[in-house]
Order: structure tokens, then sequence, then C-alpha cells
């Protein structure tokens, strides 16, 4: 037996991630109610929020209104999309398709892989509607830093999917796993400057926002729109977006190898 | 096909906060299977029947003793494990919303068969478990017994030559049950495959299997073939109910005379075991009416899987644990 990975298992790799993905973009596309709330949400915060941002653009700092606000949606989107994507792995465990899937030879990590990758498509999708449409609106700013902060977006939504999945497998519960959320998507948030800057809050709130790591990169992307690439903000942004990236898909590999020879 | 050897598997329990517990789901067992063999697996909930399944199948990693399954090692070689067992368990193995079609053909894929092998030896596992024209139906619109056979289909795709199933025929009505006892002994008849399976059926266990294993407390108790394991039940239950003390006395001492077990008495109603009881209970029954004792019911049970267990173990099969 090869201890080292060959090239031929390496390519299974990609191609047992690949099986997984297309199984589950298939049913997602079958049954699209879910990605069009997901899609519908950012749209009506944009429409329905947006104008009233308009006028006091210029008190938040900003030069225009939607430099500031559609990022925030990003990270929104990334953030709780990929946050409840756990959900339909609790159904999957029910039906007893991951257990017949670690039955079979296929590597743990492209069973996790292929699942996030459906759920970073999805978000990306978003992205792009949610930008495209922003310019209709008015939204102006650097194209190529749009582009970086959609790759942001869609890296923290990864991690949150990889978690949300390692959650969903470890509780199997609808009802525990709700609450538990919930409980982190509020506050997250609320601290991380979704909606408004953070800067304009008291120096208590401030503090408290600084050790959200969703905050920074919210504010990388603030930046990444205006054009602005080599800032410390913009730094700190990218940092935690690697880390967060990197944490989530070691906890959720570990989850899914996890009880298994 | 199957060599374990002191097979165990603890759990770390939690007894009430932060006391800690080991509980051994599985105290060591030894598995032979020969190839061929169809091998039944018997015990009630929570004896280690499922464990030990998912020990063997590579799902769950033992904590003591060693198994090779189809000639390899399940904590060392559980890619080659996997590649050469079938498992059908009990939850099912596809998304209600999913194709039929399309999970066998992608399940087949992740064994690394190509796609369009994959889709014939899928349409023809659909022909042969009489699934034909339900390749595009989804689980959901499907019987449960098409969705059992839709599970074996799956679990079939890759052709292995050991297949486990997990109490496959629990909730079926009595005809899917029969059809699907036709296409498990056929995967050994037109196959060769060898087959190891849970159940708390008699009828199950006589029908398909060579050999029984009885797993209690997570140590197996006996092994033997179906018919062997009913020997050791010494004949019929006989169960007679009268209508006052004094007359089960009676009826009791006559009971005694035919019974080849001591005889139960609980205030109206007395049984034993009885040795054909239907030669007996004829001259039984005059016996009774020669005596006036008014008969108020009788009943004949032949035994059951379950008084076997009832016998090694002292505890019926169908109380929950």
């Amino acid at each position: 037996m090869a201890v080292v990975p060959s090239r031929a298992t390496r390519g299974s790799f990609w191609r047992e991630t690949y099986i997984v993905f297309r199984r589950q973009l298939r049913m997602a596309l079958r049954n699209p109610a879910w990605v069009i709330i997901g899609l519908v949400q950012p749209i009506l915060y944009l429409v329905l929020f947006g104008p009233l941002l308009e006028p006091l653009a210029g008190q938040l700092g900003a030069q225009n209104a939607y430099t500031l606000f559609v990022p925030g949606l990003l990270v929104q989107l990334g953030l709780f999309g990929a946050l409840f994507a756990g959900f339909g792995l609790i159904a999957e465990w029910r039906a007893g398709v991951i257990e017949a899937e670690r039955v079979t030879p296929a590597s743990r990590t492209a069973l996790l892989l292929g699942r996030i990758l459906r759920d970073v498509l999805q978000l990306f999708v978003q992205g792009i509607v949610l930008i495209g449409l922003a310019f209709l609106f008015g939204l102006t700013g650097s194209v190529i830093g749009m582009v970086f902060g959609l790759i942001l977006t869609v890296l923290l939504g990864a991690a949150c999917a990889a978690a949300s999945n390692a959650l969903a497998l470890t509780t199997k519960s609808e009802d525990v796993m709700a609450p538990v959320l919930n409980s982190i998507a509020l506050p997250v948030l609320l601290l991380s400057g979704i909606l408004l800057p953070m800067t304009i809050g008291p120096q208590w709130l401030q503090v408290v926002s600084d050790f959200m790591p969703t905050k920074y990169i919210v504010n990388a992307i603030r930046e990444l729109f205006t054009g602005d690439f080599f800032t410390i903000t913009t730094m700190w942004g990218v940092i935690w977006t690697i880390v967060l990236f990197a944490a989530g898909l070691y906890v959720g590999t570990r989850t899914f190898r996890k009880e298994n020879a | 096909m199957i060599h374990a050897r002191g097979l165990a598997r603890t759990f770390e329990g939690r007894v009430r906060g932060r006391q800690k517990e080991q509980v051994k789901a599985v105290a060591g067992v030894d598995i032979d299977v020969a190839e061929g063999e169809i091998v039944g697996f018997l015990g009630p909930n929570g004896a280690g029947k499922t464990t030990t399944l998912r020990m063997l199948t590579t799902l769950l990693k033992p904590t003591a003793g060693t198994a090779t399954v189809a000639g390899f090692d399940v904590a060392t070689q559980s890619q080659e494990v996997r590649r050469s067992i079938g498992y059908v368990s009990q939850s099912g193995s596809t998304s209600p919303e999913a194709r039929a079609g399309e999970e066998i053909m992608d399940h087949g894929m992740l064994y690394g068969i190509s796609q369009k092998q994959a889709e014939t030896r899928g349409r023809e596992l659909f022909d042969q478990l009489d699934l034909e024209g339900l390749w595009n139906r989804e689980p959901r619109a499907m019987s449960g017994g098409q969705r059992r056979r839709l599970d074996i289909a799956m679990g079939l795709v890759h052709d292995p030559t050991l297949v486990f199933l997990d109490e496959p025929t629990t909730g079926l009505d009595p005809q899917a049950r029969a059809n699907l006892w036709t296409h498990i002994s056929d995967l050994r008849t037109k196959r060769g495959a060898t087959i190891f399976l849970t159940t708390h059926y008699l009828d199950e266990a006589d029908a398909l299997c060579d050999r029984i294993l009885v797993i209690d407390h997570g140590v197996i108790v006996a092994s033997d073939t179906p018919d062997a394991l009913k020997r050791q039940i010494s004949g019929d239950l006989v169960e007679l109910v009268v209508t006052d003390a004094a007359q089960a006395r009676a009826a009791a001492e006559l009971l005694d005379r035919i019974a080849d077990t001591e005889v139960d008495t609980d205030t109206t109603s007395v049984s034993a075991r009885v040795r054909g009881a239907g030669h007996e209970i004829p001259g039984l029954i005059r016996a009774l009416d020669s005596a006036g004792i008014a008969l108020e019911s009788i009943e004949v049970r032949r035994p059951t899987l379950d008084d076997v267990f009832l016998t090694l173990t002292g505890r019926s099969l169908r109380e929950d644990a």
C-alpha cells in the first residue's frame, strides 16, 4: 500500500469532491426556494434600507453610501447564508446519506468540501447579483477591489459553512443547533458594523466590537471597494479571513474524520 | 470472510454531572463467518449489534481486539475493507428528495467506478430488485419495500463480495418481507455473496440464515443453526386459562403429565412446554373435561427466537434495554 498519496489518489480526491458537489448542487437547483430566499434578502436590504443611508453617507465618513453598505451586506450574506448550511446536513444524516457515504472509500474531506463548495458557489452568485444591482443604485468604486472583497466574502462563507457542518454533525439536532446559531448570529451582526460602521458608536461599543473578527473583515472590504488595497485595515481583514477559513476547514474535516478507522 | 477476536468497544458515558463512566457496548466478541455463509446476528436493542456491525464496516474504531473483513484488517486497511463490502444500514441511504437513479450512480462513483459503469450497474440492480421504472422516482414517493430494495441496490452497486444488512425487513408488511427474503437469498445463489445480517425475527432467520449468533450485554452467548437453537427449547408453549385457582391446581396436575418442563401457575392460568403439542392437546382436553374443569381458553405457541433468547439470557428480546 502506498504511504505517500499518489497522483491517482489526489486525482480521486478532486473527483470525489466534484461528485459530492454536483449532487448537492443538483438538489439545490431542483428546490430553489432557499436559493431565492437567500437572494431576495440582501436585495430587500438594498432597496428598502439603502435609500435611508444615502443622505447620511457624508456624516458616516463615506463619499458613496453604497461603498459603505454593500460590503456589510456581503459579509451578512457570507455569515448567515453559510452558518445555516448545517441544517441540510442534519436532514441528510437522518436519511442515512452521511453513513452511506462514509462506508465508501471516498475521502472524508471530499465529503465535506463538496458540500462547502455548493454553499460557496451560491454565495458567489448572490454576491455578484448584489454588487451588480448596487451599481444601478449608484455604487461607484474600484471594480478590482470589489472582486477582492467578494473573494474575502467567499472565504468567510466557506469557514462558516464548514463550522456549521461540524456543529450539525456533532449535535445532530435542529433543536440544539437553532438556538446556538441564533445566539451567535445576532451579536456578530450587531458588533461587526454590518449595517452602520462601528466608528459612529460610543467608546465602549467600539471596544467590544474590537473583539469581533468579522468587524475587521467588513472594514477591509469597505476599503477594498473604495480602491484602498494596501492599508493596515485591509491587512487585518485579510489575516482574519485566512485565520477563520483555516480554522473552519480544520474543525470541519476533523469532525468528518472522527469516529472511523 | 469475517474473523474477529476479542473485538470490543467502550464508550465514555456520563452519569449525572461530572462523574465519568466507561460503558462497554461490546465486551470482546469472536466472530467467524465463512465465504458463502448467511449469518444472522440476534439481540435486543442495546445489546451491541449495531456497534459490532459499525466496527466491522470501519465506521467505528474498536477500542480492543482485532478483526479482518474480506481479508483486510479493519483498523489498518479500512480503505480496502470499504471497497470489498456493501453496507445496508437501517436508517436508509438516500435523500428523500433526490432521484433514485442519480443517487445510485453517485454512490457507485464514490467507489471509483466510472459514471457509465455506475449507470449500467445501477440499471441492472433496479431490474434484479424489481425497481423497474423507478429510476427517476424520488425515494419519498416510494413504498417502504421499494425504499428498502433501493437501499440494498445502493449497497451492491460496486459488486461487493460481503454484504452487511442491518435489520433489513423491519417495518415492512408481510408480503414485502417475503419478497425481500427472496432477494437476499438470491444475493448468495446468483452472486456468491456472503451475508451478515441482524434480525429480530425467527421466521426471517429460518428463511435465510445458515447460522445465528446471539449477542447480549456485548457478549456472544450462542452460535448455532436456527434449528439447533430451537431444539434447546423443549417443545411448544401450552397455556390454559380456567375460572378459579382450585381448577388451576387441578389443571396443572393434568398438564404436568405431558409437560417437558415445570408447570407455571399464575392464579387462573397454567403453562408448560410440551413436545409435539399438536398430538397431546386432544387427550389433554378430554382429560380436563372428564375431571370437570371448565376451560376458558387454550393457547399453543411454537418456540420463537424470542424464547431461545429468553432461555439463553433469562430475559425477553423485546424488552427495550
